[in-house]
């Protein structure tokens, strides 16, 4: 899996870091998307698909 | 006989949503997604926000392209409406004349935006709900005749707009209008903006924002529009000159006006439901599974259903739970059919209980500089506090209390990872002073 991000569309609601906290975090000073691991192990794929399916934003794509 | 459709009504975030999740849970019949709108399904927040202002393109709101919804296999009926549905035998019908027998329905027909007698006859009167609305409203801000520069409005000059309706949306357009450089007048019957949705306190807050960037803020009821003859000579309708104010005779009642957006809330889209056995009072009434009837659910805007965590029916006009009820009730709906008996999903996929479905809501709203996300619910409280009110340092939180029970969060300007802790706090209703001492303590650090 790799995961690529248009961080430009991100609304800061923080979604993706509820579902996956190892794989996002928020920019302190606007809570913009910040990706930690751009190719997750196995174990994160489902709550990184969870992630980007809740993404009010749709900033979050998943390669396969 | 051919195997009948799953077929998803409404082609926006909560239909798109419940597709996809039919999919990915196993559903391998037929997959009908109607929508009325022409365009591939986009996302709608941007609307009254970036694509308004111009800094967005509609390519950039698609919500999937046609590369990403082909596995999906979809029979896509864009430009379709749903003009009835027969309940017991689960049988759409399209456009007035098709019919379509399903083996279950998802409804997310979303709202419809209301507007006042005499607008749509008007040159220069918007609503702003669609696309098409979004980019009509914003041709008269941004290219009204010559092209606009940078912070500067095209068209010959600032715009007299108008809106009518002070609540959310018709107050994020006020934002944009007034960064765009018009002249902006918003009228509404809320003595503060907004505080329907967000309480008083905050409402009053973000209208100092409104004021301090010049927007002008009255409250009163709007009676109608003034408005040039129609031109018969070239064809061109009545243009708008006024919006008049039902207070008539006062020197302030008719604000002179040459754009205006009524912005006065919606209508689930529900007029095509008129079958007995549903219950369309507020948007299409659900139990807590988001079953309208057996075999047939609703999602998004359009759904009215009981919230296990609320102890009653809720409808909620908001972007995150289009997509997580979309998702919810596809779940369900395969759940139910899976149930009953031989269903397109016999891959081997297990059968999953039908749940309840409980989110925590969250909205946000952008204006100026600011922005405000919430958790749980805002609307409807019997009290309200505001442990941090600094409008000179952008930063608000309120805590929401309903029957002695802190049921919604709200912030602006607070560190991320605070923000995320407040979700916790209300994410299932605690007594009003445990919630408040654990505010304190997930805003306490820095």
């Amino acid at each position: 899996m790799k995961i690529t991000l248009d961080a430009d569309k991100c609304c800061a609601a923080g979604q993706c870091v509820l579902i996956a906290p190892e794989v996002f975090d928020q920019r302190d000073e606007d809570g913009v998307v910040v990706l930690l691991d751009a190719a997750p192990p196995a174990a994160q794929h489902d709550a990184v698909r969870e992630a980007a399916a809740i993404c009010p934003a749709t900033v979050i794509e998943v390669h396969a | 006989m051919t195997a009948r459709p799953i077929a998803v009504v409404g082609a926006s975030a909560a239909g798109l949503a419940a597709a996809e999740t039919l999919r990915r849970s196993g559903w391998r019949g037929p997959l009908t997604l109607i929508g009325e709108e022409s365009h591939l399904p986009y996302d709608r927040p941007p609307l009254s926000k970036q694509l308004l202002h111009g800094a967005w393109e509609p390519e950039k709101l698609r919500l999937r392209t046609e590369e990403q919804l082909a596995p999906l296999d979809l029979d896509l009926r864009l430009g379709t409406r749903a003009t009835g549905l027969d309940v017991a035998t689960r049988t759409l019908t399209l456009d007035g004349t098709e019919r379509l027998a399903c083996a279950g329905i998802v409804i997310a027909t979303g709202v419809a935006a209301r507007t006042l007698p005499g607008a749509d006859r008007l040159t220069g009167v918007h609503t702003l709900r669609t696309l098409d609305d979004a980019l009509a409203l914003r041709d008269r801000l941004i290219n009204g005749g010559t092209p606009a520069s940078e912070g500067v409005a095209g068209g010959g000059g600032p715009r007299q707009l108008v809106i009518v309706g002070n609540g959310v949306l018709g107050c994020e357009a006020a934002a944009v209008a007034r960064e765009l450089g018009h002249e902006v007048t918003v009228v509404g019957i809320e003595e503060t903006p907004m505080a329907a949705a967000v309480g008083t306190d905050v409402g009053t807050l973000l209208a100092e924002e409104h004021r301090a960037r010049g927007v002008r803020l009255l409250t009163g009821a709007v009676d109608g529009f003034d408005s040039t003859p129609a031109d018969p000579a070239d064809g061109s309708g009545p243009q708008v000159t006024a919006v008049r104010l039902a207070d008539g005779g006062t020197p302030g009642s008719r604000l002179p006006a040459d754009t205006v957006l009524v912005a006065i809330g919606s209508r689930p889209a529900v007029d095509w439901l008129t079958d007995p056995a549903l219950d369309t009072t507020d948007g299409l009434r659900c139990d807590a599974y988001c079953a309208a009837a057996p075999g047939i659910y609703a999602a998004g805007d359009v759904a009215r259903w009981n919230h296990p965590a609320h102890g009653r029916p809720l409808r909620f006009e908001h972007r995150m739970n289009a997509t997580e009820q979309g998702m919810a009730a596809a779940r369900n709906l395969l759940a139910e059919l899976a149930a009953d008996g031989p269903t397109g999903t016999e891959d081997g996929t297990p059968a999953q209980e039908r749940r309840p479905f409980a989110p925590v809501p969250y909205f946000w709203s952008d204006q100026y500089d600011l922005k405000i996300q919430a958790y749980g619910l805002t609307a409807g409280a019997d009290r309200v506090e505001t442990p941090v009110r600094d409008r000179a340092g952008r930063r608000i939180l309120a805590l929401y209390g309903r029957e002695g029970r802190a049921v919604g969060v709200l912030a602006a300007g607070l560190p991320p990872r605070q923000i995320r802790a407040l979700r916790a706090v209300v994410a299932d209703p605690l007594p009003w002073e445990e919630a408040r001492e654990r505010i304190a303590a997930a805003t306490a650090a820095g």
